[in-house]
């Protein structure tokens, strides 16, 4: 796991192009710590930072291949690189190193960018190729990997965050009203828009090639549920789950150095564990966040699971004044606005794991995606029931059963709970039927943005813009699977890979691995029925049947516990005068973004009355957020335009 | 009906929901769920304003949207509880 970044179009000369370099790598040290190398040509530059995990004595990157014509900086991990290398030695490649980045070289320069087919992996890499001129980039299926990209006076720039790409002179911060719509919509930006006006991110999926001053984008895998197979048994399907789950997992244990996992007391992650454990070559360490108020902790199950895998387990608390105090660190990482707080106890968590040593982990994340896990499909299949007898006061009540943490849906009637919902309010063709309800309660924090802001975004509408972005087959998927494609495609790259994934991980040097994640396993959950992965209202079904007898029963059987930190009452302390500082008319008036009346009401009613309410929660953290975020970028005091003028 | 009770649940309305917004102000008889100004925990909220400043009391089965989906029905839900009220017999 590592950084990368680079330039290619019109040449710097040498001192210039090590200066910006260097100033690119330093900005991603901590994504690898451990060694850092540079490779400029007249029309190119490539940087990498490095973490070692495969190939520890020999994978320095960037890397050549046998004739010096292609140089390679790579951030990731393929993981079938055992078996890729052995067939690319039998059609005569000879190898000089041990590393997984000899094999992508030796690939692309057989197959070019269709290579990417062939990897099995989360991978973000440049290749140049210096006899064409040619800079080839490539991400994942999933989006583990980041990458992002902008142009600057016929210059192409690209880095695995944008922190490094802002070192380039001239490449400045300006907040994107669009991407903040869609972040106030949809919890991310829509891919290739990021919270950056003028930078793009190259979205999961897809290559490009660098040329003759002009970029070629193409997407080489989707997610799709057109060939649903009904001609196997459950017990087939489970099988087949299994067995491949395994396999996930086996290559994912692949590394030079130990791999550890998160272990958070629910299906997924258990799972992971209880595979990783019987594969692992050494005992397994485990990690974990645990939190002091029962709602949110999980602790409990932790340590049944850690009782019968015998890891060797450890804990990081997180508290809402743990959360307040790295909430800033959290925005300089994510590089973009968030409306939770989900990822300040993951920044914490990777934190706790480089302290014991380890470098790479495995995680559980993705298994609600494929395997339908999420509360949103049975809410979704429920508001379904409910709109076939619109007038049932019976119906409604499994509303309350789908959220029984949600202390306010205890009090509500059946006929708030329909309306809740939208029972009757959303047309069932709509193509994001199951997420409308989220989409409308997210979108009320836009309550707060400036009459500016709305006046710029006035006629848009960032879920058309979604809607625009489905393929076409999308129509005829089953409503499950419908649901699960918006969670796959926008929502897992866009803010759990990223915001909660990646980037968290990352600020520490931390590699995550997901096993849910396998494209091929992707590929199975996507090819099984809807209503065997979902079976009636059972989260799960065909996952939790595949894993019998792997995890306790208590384990197995567990419903779905989300993800869940404390939000705005995590600000409500006195010591964070920077929270004070973010809400001040000052702060408020300067970025423009929001009302200034109304932010400062919400400030005050977030002090006296420790709201719960997902609107006012969400609005609170996106304001925070984004004001930290523009008081970290946008206004950074930036001395690079003199430390690195570059001549054109 | 007294105006005033209208009145303040309206203020309560565009101070607690609308952060003094009164352009976003609803009309008296426009759904609040549907304009998306209350939320679950909104409901709630708005049962707790009820209970206090008009020193009524809501049951749950009360807290239906024919009660308390518009401003309008709001204030006719509070002028009969309060009728009911002052109606009951004090005792002694």
């Amino acid at each position: 796991m590592c950084g990368i970044a680079g330039y290619s179009g019109k040449g710097l000369q040498s001192k210039e192009a090590e200066k910006l370099l260097a100033a690119m790598s330093v900005a991603i040290a901590h994504r690898g710590p451990d060694d850092a190398g540079f490779h400029i040509t007249d029309d190119a530059g490539l940087a990498h930072r490095r973490l070692s995990i495969v190939g520890l004595a020999d994978g320095q990157q960037p890397m050549a291949n046998f004739d010096g014509r292609l140089h390679i900086v790579y951030n990731g991990e393929i993981f079938n690189f055992i078996e890729l290398r052995r067939e690319l030695e039998s059609r005569g490649h000879r190898f000089r190193t041990s590393s997984d980045t000899e094999v992508i070289l030796h690939l692309y320069d057989e197959m070019g960018p269709d290579c990417v087919e062939k990897l099995n992996g989360d991978f973000a890499f440049a290749i140049h190729d210096a006899a064409r001129k040619r800079l080839f980039l490539a991400r994942d299926r999933m989006g583990v990997r980041p990458l992002y990209h902008a142009w600057h006076r016929d210059r192409f720039y690209f880095a695995s965050e944008i922190k490094a790409l802002l070192t380039v002179p001239g490449i400045d911060a300006h907040l994107d009203p669009f991407a903040l719509d869609q972040i106030f919509t949809l919890w991310s930006p829509i891919p290739p828009r990021t919270a950056f006006e003028g930078i793009c991110e190259l979205p999961p999926a897809h290559w490009m090639i660098v040329e003759n001053g002009k970029a070629l984008t193409k997407r080489y895998w989707d997610l799709d549920f057109s060939e649903v197979r009904n001609d196997r048994s459950e017990t087939e399907m489970a099988e087949e789950v299994r067995a491949l789950l395994e396999d996930a997992t086996r290559i994912r244990l692949r590394a030079d150095v130990e791999v550890g996992t998160y272990l958070s007391g629910g299906l997924d992650s258990s799972v992971v564990a209880a595979l990783a454990k019987r594969m692992a070559p050494a005992e397994l360490t485990s990690f974990a966040v645990t939190f002091s108020d029962p709602a949110f902790d999980e602790r409990e199950f932790q340590d049944e699971m850690v009782h019968v895998l015998g890891t060797e387990h450890h804990t990081v608390s997180c508290d809402i004044n743990e959360i307040a105090s790295v909430f800033p660190q959290v925005i300089r990482h994510t590089e973009q606005p968030i409306l939770r707080t989900g990822p300040a106890p993951l920044y914490r968590l990777s934190g706790l794991v480089r302290a014991k040593g380890i470098k790479a982990v495995l995680s559980g994340e993705g298994a609600d995606e494929i395997f339908a896990g999420y509360d949103i499909f049975k809410e979704a299949r429920i508001r379904r029931f409910c709109a076939r007898q619109p007038s049932s006061q019976l119906r409604p009540h499994l509303f309350r059963r789908i959220y029984p943490y949600l202390a306010d849906l205890k009090r509500q009637t059946p006929d708030y709970l329909s309306a809740f919902f939208s029972v009757s309010r959303d047309r069932q063709d709509d193509p994001l039927f199951s997420h409308r309800p989220r989409l409308r309660s997210t979108s009320g924090a836009k309550l707060f943005f400036s009459d500016a802001l709305k006046d710029t975004l006035r006629d848009y509408d960032a879920a058309d813009e979604l809607v625009s972005s489905l393929p076409q087959s999308f129509s005829l998927w089953h409503p499950l699977h419908q649901a699960q494609y918006l969670e796959t495609r926008f929502l897992l790259p866009g803010y759990i890979l990223s915001s909660q994934g990646d980037r968290m991980a990352m600020a520490n040097g931390i590699e995550t691995r997901f096993p849910f994640l396998d494209h091929r396993l992707v590929e199975l959950a996507a090819s099984i029925p809807a209503n065997t992965k979902l079976k009636g209202l059972r989260e799960k079904h065909l996952l939790r049947q595949a894993m019998q007898g792997t995890v306790p029963d208590r384990i197995a059987e567990r419903p779905k516990q989300p993800y869940r930190a404390p939000e705005a009452r995590a600000f409500a302390g006195d010591r964070q005068n920077y929270v004070d500082a973010a809400f001040g008319r000052s702060a408020l008036e300067e970025n423009g973004f929001f009302d200034v009346e109304k932010t400062t009401k919400l400030y005050k009613k977030s002090r006296l009355s420790n709201f719960t309410g997902f609107r006012d929660n969400a609005a609170f953290v996106g304001i925070l957020s984004t004001q930290l975020w523009s008081q970290q970028f946008a206004r950074q005091v930036r001395s690079k335009d003199e430390t690195l003028a570059i001549r054109d | 009906m007294p105006e005033s009770i209208k009145a303040d649940i309206r203020a309560f309305v565009v101070e607690n929901f609308l952060f003094g917004d009164e352009g976003d102000a609803p009309e008296d008889d426009a759904s609040l769920i549907e304009n998306d100004i209350v939320d679950s925990t909104g409901i709630l909220e708005m049962v707790s304003f009820l209970e206090e400043h008009f020193a009524i009391s809501v049951a749950d089965p009360e807290i239906v949207p024919e009660n308390f989906d518009t401003v309008a029905r709001l204030s006719a839900f509070v002028a009969g509880k309060r009728k009911t009220v002052e109606a009951a017999p004090t005792g002694a």
